[in-house]
Parts: structure tokens; sequence; C-alpha cells
């Protein structure tokens, strides 16, 4: 059976438990025997024991057969191959998998053949093991669990601490992975500085990531590879700013007009149109930035006599700053929104306006939710793609004039990452460290806004 | 729209079925009154919550608004700073006015309206701010102090005033929410007699109280009222006859009667008003 329709058995079993265990509660209950609890959580015990072991089994085994039939697999590589100057396990292994699933490139040497056929052998093997560890261990917990249950078995207690237990590692499941990302992004990155030293990666000016000698288009020489991330970053800073110069104020402006201002009718209206610039794809904003926008700040500035490149920074920070105005606003709007009541009519009260009540109560009582509004917005700018690749253009330029064409980390990572590429060139592994660097960039950001929001925040409940 | 608006329009009764005579019994006019309303009309959307009312208050005496809930004693006492404009639905007929001016006129602004008419609302509402910015907050707004001593000056002498000072004369800069309930409600007093009122109105300020601090808020209505006109909406009838020296009882969005204290706890005059301080009903 393959696991998913061991998945069905097991939970077929496990109902047949839960039936089975409801109703012999049931029947005591009519006998007139006092129950701990009620008679459906003795049948979910009955159940959740029957299902829950066997699926985690099911899932280790999943997850750890292909491992383990890898190292059995590497068994039969023969040594000379082993020490043969091109040998790669991932290569080999690749060469087998491809066997035992019937595609064929040409004729492999005898010893992949033997290797494949071991391994359908030991997929049968492993199925018909999973099949019986899987419905053995299903029956004998669920019948585990029924013999336990008598009227005065705690079931009610004992199925919240089972449901403790599964939604604990739920949370785990996503806590995981994203250490598994953060760790995958780590020693990616460490092999790229074991190629390019640290601080030329940190602190260099200038970014040309070519193939190692390869000739820099037209120019007749052979180029070297240069990896200075600093104007990656100082571009993001860049059209960062500019977004949000864009959609701070803005989203935070439309926010206290539909909580404050705006009559029901208005704001039933309002802001649900508000809501649909965050559905708009962020490639339509890419192209409306390439297309529309640049354009147009291009024409515009050289009608002042500005020189401006035809892929600016400002087009795209202005389209990113608009992409983001719903996230700022829908926030702002929700946490201006939670403010209670009383404090404004405390303030009306007193004789303010509306402005001085907004200014002087609503917005200081909301400002930890719209410092948390501004910070997504921070990190949706940092790391959008779509409107930096299509509209701020390739060119690594170090540069704080918006006008300028400048490029992003992200879009650099794109470049990098898109297409054929060698894996093991310090060009490939160089996104990796983008992105490592960009990780801890947020979490230092993250955390130093918390520390502002903690310090400042007027509570007021 | 908040749910405490939602609260008092759903408590409104409709007062298409009132069996209530529309004449109210008993003294509505007094000799110097400070705020006068006649022949008062209150709609919420096009429900009515206030019939007909015609009151006089008395300059620098504390009268008390009693009655069941949903009466219309706290919209009516919202009426009489304007606090209700903020409820989109709520319509106003009839004259309320201050010193004989109307304060609906068009061409009266709410805001010195609102500084001459200050409120304490039912549950302490500080700002969460500290103590001394919540005191600060009015005279402030309203440029009341010209320099810093002078705002010292009105903060101690209003914390003064509502009995806090020694209790939170070292700790000024502590947030105004820290404090107990009691004293975040002589906390929002003090704010109140901050901006120098004439007239400060209290929607049920010890509703959310214990006793001991329910009996220190009504010592200090007491004191205030050699100051201050006060009027204070109850629900308990023992609070009105400690504080107050005018009770105004309403019912169904009409006055039914009103006098002063004593006579209408002892003598009252109408059926409905019996019933309701004997605990008939409400």
């Amino acid at each position: 059976m393959n696991s998913f329709s061991l998945a069905i058995a097991v939970l077929l079993i496990s109902s047949g438990y839960f039936f089975l265990g409801t109703r012999a509660l049931t029947a005591n209950r009519a006998a007139g025997a006092r129950l701990h609890s009620l008679p459906h959580y003795y049948g979910l015990f009955a159940g959740l024991m029957a299902a829950l072991p066997a699926l985690a089994l099911l899932t280790v085994l999943a997850i750890g057969d292909d491992i383990v039939f890898n190292q059995l697999a590497l068994g039969f590589v023969p040594d000379a191959v082993k020490a043969g100057e091109t040998y790669k396990e991932v290569i080999v292994l690749a060469q087998i998998s491809n066997v035992v699933n019937g595609i064929n490139f040409g004729e492999q040497p005898d010893w992949v053949y033997e290797a494949a056929e071991a391994w359908a052998g030991w997929q049968a093997t492993s199925t018909t093991l999973k099949t019986i560890t899987a419905l053995a261990l299903s029956l004998l917990g669920g019948l585990f669990a029924y013999r336990m249950l008598n009227p005065s078995f705690r079931s009610r207690n004992a199925v919240e601490r089972i449901l403790m237990t599964v939604l604990a590692a739920s949370s785990a499941i996503a806590i995981l992975t994203t250490v598994g990302i953060v760790f995958s992004v780590i020693f990616e990155s460490l092999r790229f500085f074991a190629l390019v030293p640290v601080s030329e990666f940190l602190f260099g000016l200038t970014w040309n990531p070519q193939f190692e000698g390869a000739e820099r288009a037209g120019s007749g020489q052979m180029g070297l590879a240069t990896y200075g991330s600093v104007p990656l970053f100082a571009g993001t800073l860049l059209i960062s700013v500019v977004a949000l110069s864009v959609s701070v104020p803005v989203g935070l402006f439309s926010a206290i007009y539909l909580s404050e201002y705006a009559s029901p009718r208005v704001r039933a209206v309002v802001k649900p149109l508000m809501e649909l610039l965050a559905g708009v794809p962020t490639v339509v904003y890419g192209f409306f930035a390439a297309l529309t926008v640049a354009p147009f700040i291009r024409s515009t500035g050289m009608s002042l006599g500005l020189d401006v490149a035809s892929e600016s920074a400002l087009a795209a920070g202005l389209v990113m700053g608009i992409m983001i105005i719903p996230f700022v606003s829908s926030l702002s709007d929700d946490v201006i929104n939670a403010v209670p009541q009383a404090l404004r009519d405390a303030a009306y009260g007193l004789g303010s306006t509306r402005s001085e009540t907004v200014r002087q109560v609503v917005l200081p009582a909301a400002l930890p939710g719209i410092v948390a509004a501004i910070l997504l917005a921070v990190s949706r700018a940092v790391g959008e793609t779509m409107i930096v690749v299509m509209a701020a253009g390739l060119a690594a330029n170090l540069s704080l004039n918006p006008l300028d064409a400048v490029t992003t980390v992200t879009s650099q990572i794109v470049t990098i990452l898109v297409g054929d590429q060698e894996f093991e060139s310090a060009k490939t592994l160089s996104a990796f460290a983008l992105a490592l660097t960009l990780i801890v960039i947020t979490l230092g950001l993250n955390f130093i806004a918390l520390q502002v929001v903690k310090k400042y925040r007027e509570q007021y409940d | 729209m908040d749910t405490q608006v939602m609260n008092i329009i759903e408590q409104t009764a409709n007062l298409e079925h009132a069996n209530i005579p529309d004449e109210t019994v008993g003294d509505v006019y007094v000799d110097r009154p400070r705020m006068t309303a006649r022949n008062v009309n209150v709609f919420y959307g096009d429900k009515k919550a206030i019939d007909n009312v015609t009151l006089d208050i008395a300059e620098k005496q504390v009268i008390s608004f009693i009655g069941p809930s949903g009466c219309g004693k706290s919209t009516f006492l919202r009426c009489l700073n304007r606090m209700n404009d903020t409820i989109d639905i709520c319509r106003i007929e009839g004259e309320i006015a201050m010193d004989g001016k109307n304060i609906y006129a068009p061409d009266v602004d709410v805001v010195p309206l609102r500084a001459r008419v200050g409120m304490v609302f039912q549950k302490p509402n500080p700002f969460p701010k500290s103590i001394y910015d919540n005191v600060a907050y009015g005279p402030r707004i309203h440029g009341i102090a010209t320099n810093r001593a002078e705002l010292d000056d009105i903060v101690e002498s209003s914390l003064e005033r509502a009995g806090l000072w020694n209790e939170v004369k070292d700790r000024l800069l502590q947030p105004g929410t820290g404090l107990s309930g009691g004293q975040q409600q002589r906390l929002c007093i003090a704010r109140t007699i901050a901006v120098s009122p004439e007239v400060i109105l209290m929607d049920e300020p010890c509703s959310a109280l214990d006793p001991i601090a329910t009996a220190r808020i009504e010592e200090l209505i007491a004191e205030l009222s050699s100051e201050f006109t006060i009027v204070i909406v109850t629900h308990s009838m023992q609070q009105a006859a400690r504080v107050s020296q005018r009770t105004a009882y309403f019912h169904l969005g009409k006055l039914v009667e009103v006098g002063d204290t004593e006579m209408v706890f002892t003598k009252p005059q109408h059926e409905m008003t019996n019933n309701y301080i004997t605990g008939r009903f409400g």
C-alpha cells in the first residue's frame, strides 16, 4: 500500500475505535455508572491513540527511507569510481534513481544497474514494512487505549493533553521550517565566504559578479569578478526609502481619515477599494512602473533639465510605495479602531477638536500598532522583487540619487539564480550570502522596532 | 459606531406606548438657572429618545438624574455639552441654553462650550499618558497656562481639589492608567476641573468603583458643589439622596418629576416616581 492509502486506513481504524469507545461508555452510563467525562471523550481518546502514533511513524518513515537507501546505494559504487577526481555523490545517486524510475540516458556502468535493482527491492520491502508497522501500531494503540477505558478514567483531561501536544507540534513545524531555511542559507553562504572574503563582500564598493575568468562583454579583457555588496544594499535602501516616504504618510493619513472622519457610508466604499490595491499582482505593478511611471519621470525630468535614467530608483520606489499603501492603511486602520471610544470621549469632553484628539490621544495610543504596520511595510519594501526587477534596472551603481538607475539585493538574487547556472561558482553562491545578509538586517530591524515600541507604548488597558 | 452608542440606542425604549402625562410634575424652573432646557426632543434615527423635556439647572448646585435603564437620562446629559454631536444619527430639537445663550445656535463653537461644560464618564478613562499630562491636557489644548510654572500650579491645584494630590505627588510622571479605579476616576475629575469649567456633567461616575472609592467621590462631589454646577446621572437612589440638592426622575424619555431631593424621596408627587423610589420597578 502506498503512504496515502495507508493514512486513510489508519484514519478508518481510528474512527472505528472512536465509535467503539463512545458506544461502550454510553452503554456504561445507561447502566448507571458515573462517568468522569462525556462519552465522546472516551471515544476520542481511543481514536486519537489509534491515529496519532501510526501517522507520526508513517511521516518519519516517508522522510527517513530515502536517507537510508542513499547510504546503502553508495555501497555499490566501486572504489575506483570513488577515487576518481570528478566523483560526486549527488550525481551518482541521481544516476541510480534515474534508472529506478525508468529514465535512461544512454548506457550506464553495470554497478549502477545492480544498485538500481537493489534499490527497487528495498523499496518493496520498505513499503511492506510500512504497511505492517503502521497498521499494527494503529490497531495496537487503539486497543491499548480502548482497554484503559473505564468510567473513572479521566479521558477529558487525557484528550486535552493530546490536543495540546498536537498544537505544540504544529507551531514547532513552523519554527523548524524557519530555522531550516536560515541554516540552508547559512551553509551555502559559508561556501561562498570560503571563496570570497567576508570583508570584500560586506565593504566592497563594486558589484560585478562574473564567471571566474570570463571575458567581460565587449571589453576584450579578462575581467575579475568583484563581490562588493554595498551598492546593492544602498540601492535597496534608496528604493525602500522612496517607497516608504510614499506609503507611510499616504497610508497612515488615509487610515486616519477612514477611521476618524469618514462617515460609515464613505468608509464602506473606500476601504474595500483601497484593499483592492493589495490584490493587484506585483508583476502588474512592475510593468506599470516600467512602462508608465519611469518614462513619465524621465520626460518630466528632461523637461526640467535633469538627467534621469530610463530605469530610475524613483519610478520603482514610487510604484512600490503605492503597492504598500494598503498594508499600511489597513493595519493602521485596525489599530486606530481598537483605541477605546472612551479615550476619544474624554478628549472631546475636554473640548478637543478632532485633529487634537487624533494627534494627542488616538495616535499615541495606537502607536505600537502603527509602528508594527510600518515595519511590515519596510519588510515588504526590502523583500519586494518583481517591481524592482522590472523597473529599477540591474546596474549596480553606488548612488543615493533617486534619479539614477540602481539595483537591489532581491533583483540581483533573481538575476543570479535565473537560468542554467553552474552551482558551485562564487557567482551563484553569492545569492545565498546576499539572502543571509538580508535576513540578518530584517531581524535587526525587527528587534530595534520591538524595543522602540516597548519603550514608547502608551498602554491603555 | 461604537458599542457604547449602540447600547444607548438599544436601551432607548420606543416611546409610542409610553403612558406618561406630558406635564412634568414639580418645579422645573429655578430662580438662578445656569442652564435651561426648553421642550427638548432627541431622536436616534427615527427613534425618539427624549420627549419634550423642560428643565432648569441651578447655579452651584448638584442635580441628579435618576430613572430606570434606557429612560434617556444619559442621553439628556450628553445633550448638555453636545457630546451627542459625535453620533451621526442623533438629532436634537428644542433649545438648551447656557446663561441665556442657545448652545445649539449655529454660531456656537463646541470647543469652548465643552471647556465650560466638562464631563466625567461612567468608566474611568484616563489617557495613556502620565498623571501630569492627563491633568495638563485640557489647559494645554485651550492655552490656559502661559508657562510651565503656571501649568504646574494648575495641575497641583486640580489634583488637590480632586483629593488626589497627596497620593500621586511623588509619581506625577507615572502613567495614569497605573492608578486604582477610584484614583483613576478622581484623576479624570481633576482633568475636568483643570480647565475651570462652570458645569460638570457626571455620567454614573461611581458605577465602576468599589464602595470605599465611591464614598470618596461622593465627598468630592459635595466639596466641588461650592464651586461648580454639577449634573450627575446615577443608578443609585441612595447616592442621589446623599449628593444632590435636586433630583429629576426620567421615565421612557420623559421627565416625570423634578424637585428638591428631599421632597422627591420623601413625598413624591407622581405615582411613577413613588413606584420607582420604593423599588416597585426599575
